[in-house]
């Protein structure tokens, strides 16, 4: 198992370096000079534009300028922004937020997908399955902007349930809501995933023998076909959770949430190019790590699987 | 020869009933009928898809769809960009039944020539897709060795970018010149990996088959026989997943443009009718609802087609 995970964290390191240096790319490389753009239409005095490219690098050429990057992250230094704060200092004050909305939304979709997806496995065929089928369909099918201004309309401001929008005060009944929003697609695929899963697994032998050697039928489910059932599920949540902490751009956007999505997209509008690059970097390796960390699990959910 | 108690239709297994008075001893004798023509995959997919209903509605939506989209001057005799402030988010009236929107453009129309952009976005990036990943995911598979090394890893660092994040950093930078067509590229360049997965999956377990034996020895080129050969055979799992991620691709144009970084707003879509909707959302919630219906409707038909072609392409599925 130790093995294993070495292995993976071994080739983890290429496809971090080539992710970086592709983000890298997109980013400096793209807009002829990023720096020219900082000044808007009067432009930078051109001794501040000169500080600045030499700060960054830019005056350099491309590969050089990513190396100097590298450097910095390789020694802990996400670099400063064109406005001279800290990148690691505004992703530490984003991501508490982040981390709140999405261990709420994990749970949320967790919950009421595996509960709803079992419900609707064990009586495949009927009305709540067969509702449910049809409510999922839906919910994937919706964008999420669209579910986010209809529940912030509904919610929001003709209930009055929660507050319409969070700002500054993030906490649990704010959040409520965007977390609702935020679990609706992801509840509507593990739904999914669950009932197949329970379908399939419901009339496999070893359920007909534990039912057959007369265990109580809720001992069956909870640990013969549910345990069994979890690994696409796990699979699937491993995913999410990578896509969660990356910051719901949209959702974070509509309910005016301060976390990273939002910090990401503040940061593409006004072209802070290494504020882009030090957030997406730190993105994609949260995503890789929670990939890893799934592919650890699954060990621990079925025991056939080994690492050698 | 008497009616055949034919109650399940097995592909490539006509049957075959002797007369009775033939077998006394027996009653009937069941065998496969050698001279039935065997079916093909694509055949028999078509004949398990065109009994389910699901398959019925989603093909009728999706046609309904681009009609609209092909054709949208049969559906509307207004013009989309024709608005007018006096009747700024007016109500429903004759021969303009969705009302007004903020501008005083006729909202209805605006709903059926927005089809347009989304579709052509969704259908090109689709096309897209398909190529790059196909391409790459089956030479990788086939080549084998140091060249799936390094394609398998390609596809790791493109599968760790957020699709959605890779767009709006790059649309941002192009604030002019956005056009259907960029949009398409843009998601398409960030899109393929998925395929690339699954098209590699697919050709690693259709390489060793023997008839790909067979051709190597009636001496046809690697190409020769990737293109031939093991390409059409593993084309069934890429199938079922473009028609879903057509769906996805639609998502993605429209939040796009919902940010603000994907179509102009010269250019009538959906996701940007939604993003303008956002300002007079609590006094008139219903500019969010008709776009957003059309929306979903569009991507619900594509998700249900894809639900039906990958039961019907997989058998493996189809017995649950």
């Amino acid at each position: 198992m130790a093995w294993y995970a070495a292995r993976r964290l071994l080739q983890m390191i290429p496809v971090f370096i080539g992710a970086t240096l592709l983000i890298y790319a997109m980013v400096f490389l793209l807009p002829a000079d990023p720096i020219a753009a900082l000044g808007g239409d009067r432009g930078l005095p051109p001794a501040v534009a000169d500080q600045l490219r030499a700060q960054y690098h830019l005056n350099q050429p491309f590969i050089v300028q990513y190396g100097f990057y590298l450097k910095g992250l390789l020694t802990g230094n996400l670099g400063t922004s064109f406005t001279q704060r800290p990148v690691a200092d505004m992703l530490a004050q984003a991501f508490p937020t982040t981390l709140k909305l999405a261990s709420m939304t994990l749970v949320i979709e967790a919950v009421a997908g595996i509960g709803v997806g079992l419900w609707a496995g064990i009586r495949k065929g009927g009305i709540f399955d067969a509702t449910f089928l049809v409510i999922s369909l839906i919910l994937i099918a919706v964008p999420i902007f669209v579910i986010g201004f209809a529940g912030q309309v509904l919610f929001g401001v003709k209930l009055g349930w929660v507050p319409p929008t969070v700002g500054a005060n993030v906490n649990f009944k704010t959040l409520l809501l965007p977390a609702f929003v935020l679990a609706t697609a992801s509840f509507a695929y593990i739904l999914r995933l669950t009932r197949t899963t329970v379908v399939e697994n419901r009339n496999a032998d070893h359920v007909r023998t534990a039912t057959a050697k007369g265990l109580k039928p809720g001992r069956v489910i909870s640990v013969h076909v549910l345990r069994n059932s979890l690994i696409p599920v796990v699979t699937y949540l491993g995913t999410d959770v990578g896509a969660l902490l990356g910051g719901a751009v949209v959702t974070e956007g509509i309910f005016n949430i301060p976390g990273v999505g939002n910090l990401l997209f503040t940061a593409i509008k006004r072209h802070e190019a290494p504020t882009i690059v030090s957030v997406t970097v730190f993105l994609v390796m949260v995503y890789l790590i929670s990939n890893l960390i799934v592919d650890l699990l699954y060990a621990v959910l079925d025991p056939r699987i080994r690492y050698a | 020869m008497p009616d055949a108690p034919q109650t399940t239709y097995r592909p490539g297994q006509a049957h075959f009933f002797a007369d009775l008075d033939q077998t006394p001893l027996l009653g009937a004798v069941d065998a496969p009928d050698e001279t039935s023509a065997p079916t093909s995959l694509w055949k028999d997919a078509w004949l398990q898809m065109r009994s389910r209903p699901l398959f019925w509605v989603s093909a009728v939506l999706i046609v309904l769809v681009i009609m609209v989209a092909v054709f949208p001057q049969l559906f509307s005799r207004t013009d989309p960009s024709f608005c007018d402030l006096s009747r700024s988010v007016g109500d429903p009236r004759a021969g303009h039944w969705f009302g007004f929107d903020f501008q005083g453009c006729d909202v209805y129309a605006r709903v059926i020539y927005g089809a347009r952009a989304s579709v052509s976005v969704g259908v090109l990036t689709t096309i897209g897709v398909t190529i790059l990943g196909v391409l790459i995911g089956s030479a990788a598979g086939y080549y084998g060795k140091w060249f799936d090394i390094v394609l398998s890893r390609v596809t790791d660092i493109f599968f760790a970018v957020p699709l959605l994040l890779a767009a709006i950093l790059v649309m941002s930078v192009f604030s002019t010149h956005r056009t259907v067509v960029l949009v398409a590229i843009v998601l398409a360049v960030f899109g393929w990996p998925q395929i690339a997965r699954i098209t590699r999956g697919a050709v690693l377990s259709v390489k060793n088959n023997e008839f790909v034996t067979a051709a190597q020895s009636l001496g046809i080129s690697k190409p020769g026989i990737l293109m031939r050969h093991i390409i059409p055979n593993a084309m069934a799992p890429v199938i079922a997943t473009a028609t879903v991620s057509l769906g996805v691709f639609i998502v993605a144009e429209a939040t796009l443009s919902f940010l603000g970084v994907g179509l102009p707003a010269s250019v009538v879509s959906w996701g940007g009718d939604i993003s303008r909707a956002q300002s007079v959302i609590r006094t008139a919630p219903q500019l969010l609802l008709y776009p957003g219906g059309a929306l979903g409707l569009t991507v619900l038909s594509f998700i249900m087609m894809g639900d039906v072609v990958r039961d019907a392409l997989d058998p493996k599925a189809r017995t649950r």
